[in-house]
């Protein structure tokens, strides 16, 4: 394979002007902190989508409304409210949860957690009224019929999710604040994920090694993209 | 008197318990290993020690001496502060004396320690439109930016920095503003390259500007004392530990053991002894043959005055 002695290049290539393991470790952080946050996220959204897919209820319009809001929310502030919260004087303060993964995953949480429930709601209220009476008359639960509506509305809900892991891992604002941007002396990551490193290089006016690691943040995305995309083509095989 | 025969009991009993916890704690560890490994210790410090990569060198030491990891947040030195006076930090390094007075005087630091210096210097475009090379008054220097109306650079991020940059300002007699006077709010290597591009001045601590000097066509105009420049542009760091009687949950024991470890003839050989580009970064200045009773006390503070 011609990829190949790419393949085996290209870690060295990153890795060549950092400290020995160096960006692998940002890249892990990156990944288990956004991923999580999107994963609670999706479970939380999800469920909530469906119900106001399927019910009326007064003051849904102004409840859309905020969802809608949240999807602008500017994540240092969002970062702000996480830092007060988890911070030792907050709510949450004994639980010890400042300047680490924890406290980020929290607030990507609140920051993913916006557009994937508006984008699944578009998707759900989107699927054709006769599918939904179809699964109903046919005589399904109300479980089931949920179950059909999510089928149909699998590509709106990928892009929900994707949409809410594309803000998600690109912020650099909250993590900043609650995370620290932390490496053990060693140069391992502890709360330093790719956006913060790309800020950090930026400050020390290294806007090289910056654009590399920028380059590997829209490298990395794209390949989530890629993996949920093909995963939604393979489902629909089924 | 059983019952406080049965206290004692009691007392021995939960020693024993607490010392059964203390060994499971410490399993894997050497038997004799320091009653505080395999806690964090918290360091809120300023971006422009942390952005020299001196304590990503000299932590090491540190960590392997007493078993522990240390987490170093780099934040300005007014958010480094905050960061403390919210308890979320055990232990701050900063270098903007008056700030530090002020945090110690309101009770949340204490046990001070004068660590290391470097200075300032004021740097700008080669070409040097206000003619200040040379100057061995850095007010002097300012007043001429100022009154030539030459841009300049201010980091305008309530950094140690930016406090003495407005502390020079104030001795110069001169208040800064207009077009030539742009405030980024950003860190030091953001600011030099800004300055850089526009052809400005700014004031930059020596370590930051020698780490960016290969990248950008800035030359120093008005040397700090490092170089014989003015006493006005040193920049002396001080350490402090978080006061636990405001905040209980501080890592009080770890904090005092990185201070006394940090003070430490080797640990301040090793801070002399880094360099980047082939110069020497930061000049130790907690070990001495002298008293210094200042630096345990805010600025000019004495037993005799009413001062708190």
């Amino acid at each position: 394979m011609l990829l190949e002695p790419i393949a085996q290049l290209l870690p060295a290539v990153i890795e060549h002007p950092f400290r020995e393991g160096y960006v692998r470790s940002i890249i892990y952080v990156s990944l288990y902190v956004s991923v999580t946050a999107v994963a609670f996220s999706t479970l939380f959204s999800l469920p909530v989508a469906l119900v106001m897919g399927f019910s009326e209820f007064r003051g849904k319009q102004f409840v859309k409304s905020i969802i809608n809001t949240g999807m602008g929310f500017p994540s240092v502030v969002v970062g702000l409210l996480v830092l007060f919260a988890v911070s030792k004087q907050g709510p949450l303060g004994a639980a010890d949860l400042i300047f680490t993964r924890e406290a980020m995953i929290m607030s990507q949480f609140v920051l993913a957690t916006p557009p994937i429930t508006a984008i699944s709601l578009a998707a759900i209220t989107g699927v054709n009224e006769n599918v939904r009476d179809a699964a109903h008359v046919l005589g399904g639960t109300r479980l089931d019929v949920a179950l059909v509506v999510i089928k149909e509305a699998r590509y709106g809900i990928a892009t929900a999710i994707l949409a809410g892991f594309g803000r998600a891992i690109s912020e650099v604002g909250s993590v900043l604040i609650v995370g620290g941007n932390i490496t053990s002396s060693s140069g391992i990551s502890k709360t330093r994920t790719l956006t913060t490193a790309i800020q950090l290089e930026a400050r020390q006016g290294q806007y090289d090694t910056a654009m590399l690691l920028g380059a590997v943040l829209v490298a990395l995305v794209l390949t989530v993209n890629a993996i949920v995309v093909r995963l939604g083509d393979e489902g629909a095989m089924r | 008197m059983p019952i406080q025969r049965r206290q004692f009991l009691a007392t021995i009993g939960a020693g024993a318990i607490a010392g059964v916890a203390g060994c499971s704690n410490s399993g894997g560890q050497s038997s004799s290993g320091a009653g505080v490994a395999g806690e964090t210790l918290t360091l809120t410090t300023t971006t422009s020690t942390y952005d020299t990569g001196l304590l990503d060198e000299i932590h090491g030491d540190f960590e392997e001496m007493y078993g522990v990891t240390v987490d170093a947040v780099a934040q300005g030195t007014g958010a480094a502060l905050e960061s403390a006076r919210n308890g979320d930090s055990d232990v701050v390094m900063v270098h903007a004396r008056g700030l530090e007075d002020e945090f110690m005087r309101n009770g949340y630091g204490i046990n001070r320690r004068d660590l290391m210096f470097n200075d300032f210097v004021i740097v700008g475009p080669e070409n040097d439109p206000a003619n200040i090379q040379g100057m061995d008054s850095a007010t002097e220097a300012l007043t001429a930016i100022a009154e030539s109306e030459s841009a300049f650079v201010s980091r305008g991020d309530n950094s140690g920095t930016h406090t003495k940059e407005l502390n020079l300002w104030e001795a110069a007699g001169t208040e800064p503003g207009g077009d030539w006077y742009q405030e980024i709010g950003a860190g030091m290597g953001e600011a030099l390259n800004n300055a850089n591009q526009q052809g400005a001045y700014t004031l930059s601590d020596r370590g930051t500007f020698i780490s960016q000097r290969s990248e950008i066509d800035l030359t120093i105009l008005v040397q700090g004392p490092i170089e014989g420049g003015p006493e006005i542009l040193a920049n002396p760091y001080g350490i402090m530990a978080v006061n636990p009687g405001v905040h209980e949950n501080a890592n009080y024991d770890l904090a005092m053991a990185y201070i006394g470890w940090i003070t430490s003839p080797g640990a301040q050989d090793a801070i002399s002894n880094y360099e980047m580009n082939g110069e020497q970064l930061f000049f130790p200045e907690a070990v001495s043959e002298d008293p210094n009773f200042q630096q345990y006390v805010p600025e000019g503070w004495s037993s005799n005055s009413t001062d708190g």
